[in-house]
């Protein structure tokens, strides 16, 4: 695959390996966070840690649309979903997370709720096209990249007549959930480690382009390197952070030059910008209310809006208390502190947003990681 | 996680719709969100929609890159 | 019964089962006599009794059965047919026996074609005879529609292994090799392929097939050497050697970039999201083999048209956790994990 293979040779990433082992300054330690899952991802399902020196370390960030999404609007869709008349549309990601009780879509899909995963907003307009008499529900998740999908989605809509389309809206946006990590890095008095520099998203970059990210290296004094999903991606984009930190700079650089410009998409923020607002606030799993974080669906297009429509009653669920995931994704604990751990929370019963999809910083160690403990283990 | 790839565009297809490639596997696909699309072009694909274009001469700068800091590296061992 | 029957009586152009086709009248006998007895005709089916009698050569007894349901019926390089003859199959080849004869039992929804009942019905009889391996005794029930999604199909399959040769899934021992006979994932991204609203284009086609026959040559080439095999089908190669560790009470040391995937299956996985490790098989098997023997078996495998791609893949190591690992391609470690749940597509 063209643009996908030439950045996953080992051969080089070795390479990198050796030049990040020797700009990593052996007095001090680097904390890095990477914000999105698809880092997340691509650092476990190739072992990247395996070739970082013992000084870099990676905090996993909260960038998974999944995991963040709190149980109260799982369980919102999926009472949406039980109702008789509704066809629920969705991603393939979320037919498994838990909501509250042990109930999830695909649980209510046993039960008899007509709940369809689709690949694309469209296949679910021609869901709604061609079933006139069903009313087909979006039930939309995602960051600034599945934004302008679903934007174009309830235009077409409009321009189609299909008053049987609406949408579940639970988009959410990144920077300010990053604002909330630099202003708040402690979690209930414990401090955070002071993090040395963030990769920033690939895709979502490539939307909302790199820019965005000029304050924080602002105002928070933080290094950015907004960096692709492939391995050599993220390797280059932790040497590139590591010789910001190195010689003082806190810039916001771009490593996915070959997909990711400063202004971003103007098509593609104009489209959002027509359909969506944002809202006051927004909940995040493990992590709690930030403001102007979500977005919903203008005045001018609530005929499209399945709150509106189906007059969906916001259901707050309190996650266990004894989750560990606020504290995991500010990087102050590591998966493996967490009681729950692989104990009551696997992938197949996650307990917390940190497990729920397999970027989640403790899925991703539970699912390709967690024999490096037991090496550890067994070395001490 | 905002899975994306880069996929050809073979055959442009009305309603801003487009056929693309990814190593042989074909769908099809919106590039209603890119501006003047066109065959033989990559774009990288994001739940049924083209997010972005992939410029060809950046991305042979990265891979010029990442193959000078291994040298470097080699360099100084 | 059906030598009574000498007219067709079914429309099998435009027409569909219904409740009669399983009543066990006369609607019964011409169902079962011009679809199943005449596309698997043989001289223990043509006896009409309600079970089929044979002799065997001494050995291990080999039995096995399984379910199939399939959705689409139809997919590129096969249907549930071909699939509930070759999986039976191979079942029954895993344990180095030689398959000998099939039962077939076919649960049908009513108002189900008859054309899509005869074309199923034909393929089982074309791989069935492909294989060498007749049907020779069977079952037909008719279900109320919506009781049953078009057809389900259950094969139970019998044969005869050589008294000397035991393959069993607690034999993996540390030091042994992991070999695969071929290229990854090919039936369930053909199957996916032609999902609704997660469909894509593809040439990639199932490789459905009975695996007998490379297994013989195998079990010929070194039978002392063999000491596990399997077929990754569902949950693919990642499920079979989770499986396999801890039935075996050991762990697995893979390398990635010895493990054969065709570019689209690798493709069509990046499109999804979905890793081929987890997709799965209709014409592969693992064999675990002692270290000595791992050079011959690969040999033969590779002189078999359904071994042509075959691969050493790994090894079986010392592990009390039971981890399957992996040295990807990029030289970092991982686990290839049990599955959790049922594999979702992956986009967002």
């Amino acid at each position: 695959m063209k643009y996908v293979d030439e950045y996953r040779d080992g051969a080089v990433a070795r390479r990198i390996a050796a030049a990040i082992a020797k700009a990593a300054d052996p007095a001090r330690s680097y904390h890095f966070m990477e914000f999105c899952g698809g880092h997340t991802h691509a650092i476990s399902r190739y072992g990247l840690e395996d070739l970082l020196p013992a000084n870099v370390r990676m905090v996993h960030g909260p960038g998974c649309p999944v995991c963040v999404l709190p149980v109260g609007r799982i369980d919102m869709a999926i009472q949406l979903a039980l109702r008789p008349e509704v066809t629920l549309c969705t991603y393939g990601d979320l037919m498994r997370v838990p909501g509250s009780h042990g109930a999830s879509l695909l649980r209510a899909k046993a039960a008899g709720a007509d709940i369809r995963m689709v690949y694309s907003t469209l296949d679910a307009l021609a869901i709604a096209a061609a079933e006139p008499e069903r009313e087909v529900v979006f039930f939309a998740i995602g960051f600034e990249t599945t934004t302008p999908p679903t934007a174009l989605a309830i235009k077409l809509a409009r321009a189609r007549g299909l008053a049987n389309f609406t949408v579940f809206c639970n988009h959410v946006l990144t920077p300010p959930a990053i604002r909330g990590i630099l202003e708040h890095p402690d979690l209930d008095g414990v401090p955070g480690p002071r993090l040395d520099g963030f990769v920033g998203p690939a895709h979502v970059s490539a939307v909302i382009g790199s820019e965005a990210f000029a304050p924080f290296a602002r105002e928070f004094e933080q290094p950015v390197v907004v960096a692709g999903f492939e391995p050599l991606d993220v390797m280059q984009a932790i040497l590139m952070l590591i010789r910001q930190v190195n010689d003082g700079r806190q810039e916001v650089e771009n490593q996915y030059i070959r997909a990711v410009t400063p202004e971003g998409n103007v098509i593609a923020k104009a489209e959002v910008a027509e359909v969506f607002e944002l809202r006051d606030s927004f909940e995040w799993r493990g992590f709690g209310a930030v403001p102007l974080s979500g977005l919903r669906l203008r005045d001018a297009y609530r005929d499209f809006d399945a709150e509106q429509r189906f007059a969906m009653a916001e259901i707050s669920a309190a996650d266990n208390p004894a989750c560990e995931c606020g504290t995991i994704l500010r990087g102050i604990k590591r998966p493996t502190d967490c009681k729950l751990f692989g104990t009551l929370c696997t992938p197949e019963t996650p307990m917390g947003s940190c497990m729920v999809s397999s970027e989640g910083a403790c899925a991703a160690h539970w699912t390709y990681g967690r024999f490096r403990d037991h090496a550890r283990r067994n070395v001490a | 996680m905002c899975l994306a790839i880069p996929a050809e565009v073979i055959e442009l297809l009305p309603d801003q719709m487009a056929r693309v490639s990814l190593g042989g596997v074909g769908k099809v696909i919106s590039v209603a969100l890119v501006e003047g699309v066109a065959v033989g072009d990559y774009v990288v694909v994001h739940v049924g929609f083209a997010l972005t274009r992939i410029d060809p001469e950046e991305a042979r700068q990265t891979l010029a890159l990442l193959a000078e800091m291994g040298q470097l590296a080699e360099a100084a061992r | 019964m059906s030598s009574e029957i000498r007219r067709r009586k079914l429309d099998l152009k435009n027409g569909r089962v219904d409740l009669s086709h399983g009543a066990g009248g006369r609607a019964m006998a011409h169902l079962i006599g011009e679809i199943f007895h005449a596309a698997f005709d043989n001289p223990m089916l043509r006896a009409g009794n309600d079970q089929a009698a044979f002799d065997v050569d001494a050995g291990r007894m080999v039995m096995t059965t399984d379910g199939y349901v399939v959705s689409p019926l139809f997919f590129p390089g096969g249907d549930i047919g071909s699939l509930a003859v070759h999986g039976t199959i191979n079942d029954v080849a895993m344990a180095g026996a030689r398959p000998l004869y099939l039962s077939a039992g076919f649960i049908v929804e009513e108002g189900f074609a008859l054309a899509d009942l005869k074309r199923i019905a034909d393929s089982m009889a074309a791989a069935s005879r492909a294989a060498g391996v007749p049907i020779v005794t069977g079952d037909t029930k008719v279900v109320e529609r919506g009781k049953a999604d078009g057809v389900f199909i259950t094969t139970t399959g019998i044969g005869v292994a050589p008294r000397d040769l035991v393959l069993s899934s607690d034999q993996a021992r540390p030091g042994d090799k992991v070999l695969l006979s071929g290229f990854i994932g090919d039936h369930g991204v053909a199957v996916m392929s032609q999902r609704q609203n997660l469909a894509f284009e593809t040439t990639v086609q199932s490789d459905s097939a009975a695996l007998h026959e490379l297994v013989a040559a195998m079990v010929a080439a070194a039978p002392q050497g063999l000491r596990v095999m399997r077929d990754p089908t569902r949950g693919g190669v990642a499920a079979t050697l989770n499986e396999l560790a801890q039935q075996s009470g050991v762990g697995f040391r893979l390398d990635e970039d010895a493990v054969p995937v065709r570019p689209q299956v690798a493709a069509a996985c990046e499109l999804l999201g979905l890793d081929p490790l987890y997709v799965a098989n209709e014409g592969k098997l693992i064999a675990i083999v002692a270290p000595e023997a791992a050079g011959t078996v690969l040999a033969a495998m590779r002189g078999h048209p359904l071994g042509r791609d075959a691969a050493l893949i790994g090894e079986v190591i010392l592990d009390d956790h039971h981890f399957v690992q992996m040295i990807t391609s990029f030289g970092g470690g991982r686990i290839v994990d049990w599955l959790a749940g049922e594999q979702l597509p992956r986009i967002c």
